[in-house]
Parts: C-alpha cells; structure tokens; sequence
C-alpha cells in the first residue's frame, strides 16, 4: 500500500458518502466512519512496517520511512512528492484519530444534507493529510490551500448562529480570508525561495530535498522566512493574527471545532517544524527571541480572556491560543527535550481541546445553549458528561497523568536552560489554566441548577467516543515514550 | 516591404477570411430565411471551420508569417485567435437559449458577434497602427449594437449608448495619438515608430502624448481605472451572453493586442510610461475590487472583477521579464474559461424568463438545492476567479505571483495580496448564497433539461476544463511557454 492512499481514502470516502445520501440518511454516516477507520488502519500499518528508531542519516535528510513520487508539472520541476516520517506519522495517526471522533460525533447533530456534510469533513481530512505528507513546496501549499474550501463549507453551512455573535456566515468569510490572504504571503515566500535556488543552482524545482539546502544570504533568508512564519502565525495562531479563531470555533458545527482545534493548527506547527527550522536554521535562530515573546503574549493572553468567555465554546477556543503559546515557545527553543515536547503538546492538546468541543456540542444539543451563564447545576441534570468534561479541564490545566502535563513539561524544560526568564513566565501562565478550567466547570456544572429536569444521558456511541479520548490521553500522560521514539530521530535532526 | 499578397499570406490570414465569410453567410442566411436554428447552425459551423484554420495554420504554415506591413500571424496570434474563437463559440451556444425567449430579431445577435470576432481575429494579427485601429472598429462597432441588443429594455439601451459614446471617444484618442507619432516618426508600424524614435538624440515630447493617447484608448477598452467607469453599467445593461462577450473575446482581443504593441514598441513602457503602467495596474486591483465589494448584482459584480483581473494581468506586463509572454497567455485562457463558466450559469438562469437577467445575488439563492450541477459549476467558477488551489485560475495567480516575485515588484504583490483578500468576500458571497435556504425566497428556476442542451454542457466542460487545467495544467503550460520565443 503506497502512502498516497492515506490522502485518497478520505477523499474516494467524501465522494462516496456525497452519493449514497441517495440511499439513506445513515450511509453517509457509516461509509465516513469506516473510511476513517481504514485510514487509521493503514496509519497503524505503517507504524508498524517502519523503522523510526533510526538515527538520522549522516547526510541529514530525514528517514523517509515510506515515499511516493510522480511528476507532475515538469516545466515547473514540480513532482507529487510524498514522504512519511516519525513526525508525519504522528499527526496522521492524530488526524485519523480525531477525524473518527468527528465522524461519531455528528452523528446524530447533522440531520441537513448528511451527504454533503461528510463530503466537506472528510475532503479536510484529505488535505490536512496531504499537508503533513508533502515534500514538495507546491504540494504543500496545494494541499494547505485546499484544506481551507471544505472546512468553509463546514462553517458556513452547518454552523451555529450564536444569539449575539457574528453569523456563521460571516465567521467562515473571516477564518477563510485570514487564512487565505496570509496564505498568498507563503506562496510569495514559496516562489521567492524556489527563484533564489534556481539562481544559485539553475534547476527549477519545488521539491523539500532541492530547497533544503539552499545558500541564500542573511537579509533573504530573513524575509523569506517572515512570509512562512506569518503564514503558520496566522494559522497557529499566534497573537496579534488569532482575530477569526474565536469567532471560527463558536460557530463551527461540533465536528467542525473538532476538526479545526485538534487539526488545522496543528498543520501550521507541523510548518513549521518541518519547512521554517530546517530551510531558514540561522534566520530562525535570529527571530527566536520575537517568536518567543509572541509565545508567551499569546499563553497569557489566551488564558485571561479564557476568564471572561460566557460562551463555553469560546471559552475552549481561548484556551487553544494559549496553548499554541506553549508550542512555539518549544519550537523556538531549539531544545530536542523541548521538541519532543512539542510533540506530545500538540497531540495532547488535539485531543483534549477535541474532547472538550465535543462535550460543549453534547452539552448543546441538550440545553439548546452554550451559554455559562445559563448553565450550572448541570452535575446532577445529565450522567456520564460532568465528570469526563471535569476529566478533560483537569488535563486542560496540565494534570500530571495526562499527556499535556508531559508537553508542557518537557516544553518548560528544555525551554529553561536557554530562556529562563521566558520559561518561568510561561510557568506562571499555568495558574491562569488552572483558573479557567476550574471556572469553566464550576459555573457548566455545579452551583445551583437551573432547573430540576434531568436531561438525556450520553449514550454507548458518546461514552465509547469520549472514553477512547481519555485512554489517549492517558497512554500519553503515563507512558509517552513510544512517541517520543517516533519522533525522536526528526526532532534531533532540528537541533544539529 | 512587400505589398504583395502571396498564396501563403492567404493561407495564414485562411481563419480571419472564414470569419468573415462566416458573417457574410449569416448575412445572407438571414436575408434567405429567418430561422433561429439554423442561423446559430450556420455561425457555430463557419466559427468551427475558422477554429479548424487556426489549428492548420499552427501546424502546417510556416510561421511567423508576416501579411503586408499590416499584419503578422504567428504562434501568438494563433493561440489568442485560437482563444477569441473558443470565447465566440461559448458565446454563441449560449446565447441560442437565451435568445429563443427574445420577443423581436434574435437572429441579428449571431451576425454581429461573428463579425465582433472577426475583429478580434485581426487585431491580435496587426503589427501596424492600421491594422491595429480597423481591427479595433471592427471589434467595437458591432459591440454598440449587441450592447443595446434588447433595446425594449431601457437599461440595455442606456448601456449601449453609454458604450457608444465612450467608445468613441476612445477611438478618438486613440486616432489622434496615431497621428501624433506619425507626425513625429513618419512610420505607421510598431517597430519602424521604435526605431525613428530610438534615433531621435531625445525623444520629444508629442511623442509621450501620442504614447499616452494610445495607452489610454486600450485603457479604454481593458476599463482599467481610472477609465473602468461604463464597465458596471455596460455589463449590467447588456444581455447577459453579451457580457460574456465582452468579458472574454473582447478583452482578450484588446490585451493581446497591447501585449503586442509594448512588445514590438517597448519605449511606450519606458521611463515614466513605465511608473504609470504599474501605477494603474495598481489602482485596477485595488479599486475594482473594493468597488465589487458591495454589489448585489453578478454582473455588475464580474464586470468589476474583471477590472481587478486585468489588473493583476498587467503586473505581467509591466514586469519587463521574458516570462511575461507564458505569463499572460496562461492568465487569459484560465481567466476566459472561469468567466464563461460564471456567465454561462447566469445565462442559463436567465434564459427562460424574456428579457429580464437573473443577475441579483437574491436570484442565486438556493440554486444548489434545486440545481445541483449549475450551482456546481458557479462554485467552480468563484474559486477559481479567486485563485484556490484545483482550479484553473490558481494556476494563472500562480504564474502572476511568480513573475511579480521574479521581478521584485514588492508594491504590486501587496496589493495582489489585499486584492485578492478583498476579492474573496465577494466570490465567497456569491458561491455561499447558492448554498442557502430560506422560506419565501424568490424562485428563478433554470428550465429542468438545461443539462440536455448545448449550452449545459458548454457549461460542463468549462467547468471540467477548469478543474483539468488546476490539476494537471501541463498542456496549457507547454504551449504557453512556446510563446516565450515569440
């Protein structure tokens, strides 16, 4: 099996489940959810076949554990060039992972064009994979531009219109245009780099291999690098550029959060790890310091305006800024300990950020509002939800236990012994987490009840779901170390 | 020097004399005759067989083949000639369902789009002030008439005046800067008007204006700001396969035509001609943008975008590179296929209700759920008018992108950036109201076989050639860069 089926599985699947609402509501359904399990199945395969406890190869390429090349546009020497490595791996694992909890969880929320639906969710994934699989530069951007289409579908049409926000509509224009705009930024930044090899070695190509050892001089090295990092900023996204994310995920459909928080941002760190650290080493060195006090803006401030959210699910969005904080911090770092770090952060954080949307959607679909200040009292009104969500705030705020204690520790660390004062602000944000979480749960879940009705329970689909989610996030927290070998000969080769 | 006509001038000038005689037996078709069908039967054939000439021509005369001083058929010809024809037969197959509702003479409109075509065909042929001016009425004359086609209605009857006026006082312009550099030179062609003027010690000042005059009667026809002011009010007026029109054939045939001109006369870019060129290719993305920003009616909102579309064209131009001929070439045939596909739409929408466009944004609404396939390919078209990646017109703001990035023109990409930015919130407006519901929303539904007829599945295949061509654009791209030789 090549590496190409990860993308196409998801993609055929789309199709599929865009054709069969013919046959039945329930089709669509099915057919996404066994597309998404095959497409973790082969993940699984290649965790399996590959080697990824290799040390890096002397000549400093990566261990492609698996590669796929076709040409594609040879008057512009671009090839449709794939590669799989421990790094890749991990977030194509993550995106099967979380796209099978979005499947599950629209389950029953999308009764509209079903079809249709499931065609948008399941086309993301496709580019989301195809963003973590690429090594090709127009690949990529191919691929992280396509992303955007589905998930704008997915807003705009399935989306929530929140008594006093923005409309769904308007919210999808704003994620789509930010993204977009700074999106044309990095194919700028893509060509200027491309124009800057050809001239030194007279081959036009795109390809990863070609661009990442290009000569380039400090100034150059310098711009192109602001035009990737702003791009990835804004996906990211780090402070003065996150304005869309709010209002993105309050009005996201439930799938939609999921998919957005657990795995497009995470596409934007994935940048840049992969293209911004090893194309523009002395660059980023140079912009550490900016990056690092963006970082930290970005913990502080994602976590106070956490504080004042009414809107649960605006709440979550705050505190996924904040966490992205901790994540470029950890890259900028060039600590391996502090990669690593990273790693488990961004997985950590997918799944708990992913979980607790789910338990705001579950929580919606109950009381018909996402709103804190209607809640409380919600502990003895609805079984099962209070104590995964209380589970789920507890890893939010870094519990150890739970993989985000383990990311932000080891991020903190390796962080530490370059950057102390930058680390030990970065701790103090830790507080505010513990601030939020608890708030969000004691103003969602106990206090007085707003009424007595006791509300459904999670059904076996939703307990099963969100209970999956919490094993990863303890596999994560007690024994991170099969990951941290996944990852480990990528991350090193970063800090040569 | 030759101002004899050879065998072989004849047959490289074979697709424009099919043209013609193709306007001349719809003439006479209609005189004979009047019969829809088979006068739109008798346009698509002499159209196909012009289409079939220039394929002929690019492969099997000897090109460049220079015809009197007047004109020049080469590969660049043949692929704008190639690229005006495709446009008018798009053009003509939609218009057959549109005009079926027509209350008056619907055949008329077939005999003057022929004959608009057949003015294109020689003004991307013409090396020579002559050529370039009757290739230009030629174009344009019909134009009034086609304008103002459902003159019943006054806002198409507006347009056309409007258009006449304007058009002739660029024409004016346009005569008047001709004169002004004959007067400087004594020399009528591209190249002998550069070479005088290259001897001149210091080129004079008469000749600027005369540069300036020209430029601003293309400017003129391309509505590049601050001369886009009839666009909106032409495009709404006209007939919606008008539009198309004018959007595709004719604006492909003006820009060639000034690819051609600046490339055998490059002082017209030079110096301060120059600073002014990237000055307006600014001031087309930024305003016609903004100005799309808030229109309600599609056409009015195309009509703008297609100023802001020919903005970013002109960054190609004025970047100087050796690129610039791929460049442009790729634009205007991913840009040709995107706006026919949105116009066809319109068109097909518009058909069946007599005269009145389908052209508000509220006549869109819903389209997706009750059809499918239309609202599909008006989906396409958007994103590729805003340059997603997987369509055709990523490809074109690819090629722009790079040449701009090529050519260090910081300026201009910013504002290709915020253009395009801007550009979004409408495209994305247009593409999500086909996607809403709503109770008690006004009904124009397309007539239920439109996949049947022709026009349906021109739509189709444009739609599908847009796609094709993001995916996989390496054809375009190898006959494209066959023109960097030119």
């Amino acid at each position: 099996m090549s590496i190409i089926w990860l993308i196409f599985i998801p993609l055929i699947g789309g199709l599929l489940c865009w054709q069969s609402e013919r046959v039945s509501r329930g089709a669509p359904r099915w057919i996404a959810f066994f597309s998404m399990v095959l497409m973790g199945a082969l993940g699984v395969h290649f965790l399996l076949q590959g080697d990824y406890s290799l040390a890096p190869s002397a000549a400093g390429a990566p261990n492609w554990q698996a590669e796929y090349r076709a040409p594609w546009i040879p008057s512009l020497g671009i090839s449709f060039h794939l590669g799989l490595d421990g790094l890749s791996l991990a977030m194509v694992l993550l995106t099967a992972g979380l796209g099978l909890a979005a499947v599950l969880c629209s389950w029953r929320e999308i009764q509209r064009n079903v079809g249709f639906f499931y065609l948008n969710l399941l086309w993301n994934l496709a580019g989301v994979t195809g963003v973590f699989l690429a090594l090709d530069l127009f690949v990529f951007f191919f691929f992280w531009e396509v992303m955007l289409v589905p998930m704008y579908f997915l807003i705009a049409l399935w989306g929530h219109n929140a008594p006093g926000g923005i409309g769904r509509i308007h919210a999808a224009n704003k994620f789509f245009i930010f993204t977009q705009a700074s999106g044309l930024l990095l194919l700028m930044a893509i060509i200027g780099l491309v124009i800057v090899s050809y001239q030194h070695t007279g081959v036009l190509s795109f390809d990863y291999d070609v661009l990442r050892t290009t000569q380039m001089s400090p100034d150059v090295e310098f711009v192109l690098m602001l035009g990737f990092f702003i791009a990835f900023a804004v996906k990211m996204p780090v402070v003065p550029l996150h304005s869309w994310l709010p209002d993105a995920h309050a009005q996201a459909p439930t799938a939609g959060s999921v998919d957005l928080a657990g795995v497009l941002l995470k596409t934007a760190a994935f940048g840049l790890l992969r293209y911004v650290l090893p194309i523009f080493p002395n660059a980023s060195q140079a912009f550490a310091p900016v990056a690092m006090v963006l970082g930290v803006i970005g913990i502080f401030y994602g976590a106070v305006l956490a504080c004042a959210q009414h809107d649960i699910k605006r709440l979550v969005a705050y505190t996924s800024i904040s966490h992205m904080g901790f994540v470029v911090i950890g890259i900028y770092s060039f600590d391996l300990v502090s990669l690593q770090g990273v790693v488990i952060q961004m997985l950590a954080h997918g799944v708990s950020a992913g979980a607790l949307f789910i338990l705001s959607g579950e929580v919606y679909e109950r009381l018909h509002t996402r709103d804190l200040r209607l809640m409380g009292g919600l502990w003895s009104r609805i079984a099962w939800l209070p104590a995964l969500a209380l589970f789920f705030a507890a890893a939010s705020l870094g519990l150890p236990g739970t993989g985000n204690f383990v990311g932000e520790f080891l991020i903190l660390l390796g962080t530490f012994k370059n950057w102390p004062v930058i680390a030990a602000l970065a701790t103090a944000a830790l507080i505010l987490a513990a601030i939020y979480s608890l708030l969000m749960v004691q103003r969602a879940f106990f206090g007085p009840a707003q009424s007595e009705t006791v509300l459904e329970g999670l059904t076996a689909r939703e307990v099963t779901m969100v209970l999956m989610l919490v094993l990863c996030l303890l596999g994560l927290g007690l024994y991170p170390q099969p990951v941290l070998d996944l990852t480990y000969s990528t991350m090193s080769q970063l800090v040569r | 020097m030759s101002t004899q006509l050879t065998l072989q001038n004849l047959q490289a000038l074979l697709p424009v004399i099919l043209c013609s005689g193709t306007a001349v037996m719809v003439m006479l078709a209609i005189a004979f005759k009047r019969n829809h069908f088979m006068n739109a039967t008798v346009t698509v054939l002499g159209l196909n067989a012009s289409l079939a000439a220039v394929w002929w021509v690019s492969s099997r005369v000897a090109l460049p083949q220079p015809v009197t001083d007047l004109f020049v058929v080469d590969s660049f010809a043949c692929f704008y000639m190639a690229l005006i024809l495709v446009a008018t037969l798009a053009c003509v197959t939609l218009a057959h369902a549109y005009m079926e509702t027509h209350s008056g003479n619907r055949e008329e409109l077939y005999l003057l789009l022929t004959l608009a075509a057949t003015g294109g065909l020689v003004l991307v042929c013409s090396r020579h002030m002559a050529g370039l001016f009757i290739g230009m009425e030629i174009l344009t004359v019909p134009l009034f008439g086609l304008v103002a086609y459902s003159f019943k209605r006054s806002r198409s009857l507006e347009a056309g005046i409007k258009y006449l006026v304007l058009s002739a006082m660029s024409t004016a312009f346009m005569l008047f800067g001709i004169a002004l550099l004959y007067a400087q030179t004594g020399n009528l062609s591209y190249s002998g008007i550069n070479t005088a003027l290259l001897q001149a010690a210091d080129i004079p000042l008469l000749a600027w204006v005369g540069c300036a005059m020209i430029f601003v009667a293309f400017a003129f026809k391309l509505s590049f700001v601050p001369f886009h002011l009839w666009t909106p009010d032409v495009y709404e007026g006209a007939p919606a396969p008008v539009s198309a029109f004018l959007a595709t054939a004719s604006k492909v045939a003006v820009f060639a035509a000034l690819v051609r001109l600046l490339q055998d006369m490059p002082l017209m870019a030079f110096g301060a001609m120059h600073d002014v060129l990237a000055a307006i290719a600014g001031l087309s993305i930024l305003v016609g943008n903004l100005l799309a920003l808030t229109q309600s009616n599609v056409k009015r909102m195309l009509g703008y975008s297609s100023i802001a579309h020919f903005g970013y064209l002109l960054i190609a131009v004025v970047s100087g590179l050796n690129l610039e001929q791929p460049t442009v070439a790729i634009y205007l045939a991913t840009y040709v296929i995107t706006a026919l596909a949105a116009f066809g739409v319109m068109v097909q929408v518009s058909s069946p209700y007599h005269g009145a466009d389908a052209d508000n944004l509220q006549h869109y609404r819903g389209l997706f759920w009750k059809r499918p396939y239309l609202a599909s390919v008006m989906t396409v078209a958007m994103l590729s008018m805003a340059g997603i990646p997987m369509t055709a017109g990523f490809i074109g703001k690819f090629y722009i992108v790079m040449i701009g990035v090529g050519a260090q023109m910081w300026w201009l990409l910013a504002a290709l950036v915020i253009g395009s930015a801007l550009g979004l919130y409408y495209y994305l407006r247009m593409m999500i109201t086909m996607f809403l519901t709503q109770p008690g929303m006004r009904r124009f539904e397309a007539p239920l076989n439109w996949g049947q007829t022709t026009g349906g599945l021109i739509l189709l295949l444009a739609a599908a050639l847009v796609i094709l061509l993001g995916v996989y654009p390496e054809p375009l791209l190898g006959v494209a860069m066959g023109l960097a030789s030119v």
